[in-house]
């Protein structure tokens, strides 16, 4: 893990909550959709918040993507959950909403949760690579004491 | 009624996301660091060979999928439900998915992490 790698973590957690947002504030102007006419969900992207949500979300899948290529996915996970504390802090000092004690709790509960999983490591070594390994490992020990020649 | 459709959403986003979560891990691990090849074949190099994936392709079909179901959701449910409903029950599908499918090892950490997370985003929505 390096800077560029909590980078790209910092950016998959703030574009969810951007994205997330935006998308459900211009959900509301559009309205409820009816059963009957599921394709005018279609034209919800014409609204300007709904269409800024997704061009966030789209910065969002690729740090998303980014991420996957060197961490495990339940790695990862625990990073977009860091978006809702983000999102509950921003509610409280930002916009001074109040956030009751059960919402305080829940915050707790995902920051101790996202800690436990950042305090490992990040990419689960495959046995098949330690295989690899481990052959190699027998195979110069054996050149070593001489076995093979 | 409107309840009934609203869980049937997330189920649907639930399962959308995991199928699309699983894949899209399966698939930038067949890719490589993207870091790494951006600086030994360059930008463009890496985004052909992550396009030309077929995992990714099916990652992103059913990730719209998902997309799609949300929008339905939040049209007809409250969003303090259903986006911590939604996200608490993939936190929980995801880590059991990787288990199996990734075999991704997810030790005692990773399922108190889960759990933990799982709990703390089902609360904010109280």
């Amino acid at each position: 893990m390096n800077f560029r790698k909590y980078l790209v973590l910092a950016g998959v957690t703030v574009f969810a909550v951007a994205g997330d947002s935006m998308l459900s504030h211009g959900m509301k102007q559009v309205g409820s959709i009816s059963i009957h006419h599921l394709w005018s969900v279609l034209f919800a992207v014409l609204n300007p918040w709904v269409a800024l949500g997704i061009l966030f979300l789209l910065g969002f899948f690729a740090t998303y993507t980014n991420a996957l290529s060197w961490a495990d996915l339940t790695y990862v996970m625990p990073a977009t959950a860091l978006g809702y504390v983000l999102l509950a802090l921003v509610a409280r000092f930002v916009l001074h909403e109040h956030i009751s004690t059960l919402r305080w709790i829940g915050i707790l509960l995902i920051a101790a949760g996202v800690g436990f999983v950042a305090g490992g490591p990040a990419l689960t070594e495959h046995p098949l690579k330690e295989c690899g390994k481990l052959t190699e490992e027998t195979h110069a020990t054996a050149v070593a004491s001489g076995v093979e020649s | 009624m409107k309840q009934l459709y609203t869980w049937a959403a997330i189920c649907v986003i639930v399962f959308a996301s995991v199928v699309g979560d699983v894949l899209l891990s399966h698939a930038m691990k067949q890719v490589g660091d993207v870091g790494e090849l951006r600086r030994r074949v360059g930008f463009a190099k890496v985004i052909g060979r992550t396009l030309r994936n077929s995992n990714f392709l099916l990652a992103v079909a059913s990730m719209a999928a998902a997309f799609f179901s949300l929008l339905f959701a939040l049209s007809w449910g409250d969003v303090s439900l259903v986006a911590p409903a939604a996200a608490s029950l993939t936190f929980l599908a995801n880590a059991v998915a990787a288990k199996v499918f990734l075999h991704e090892r997810v030790d005692r950490r990773r399922w108190i992490a889960a759990g933990l997370v799982a709990a703390g985003v089902a609360l904010l929505a109280g």
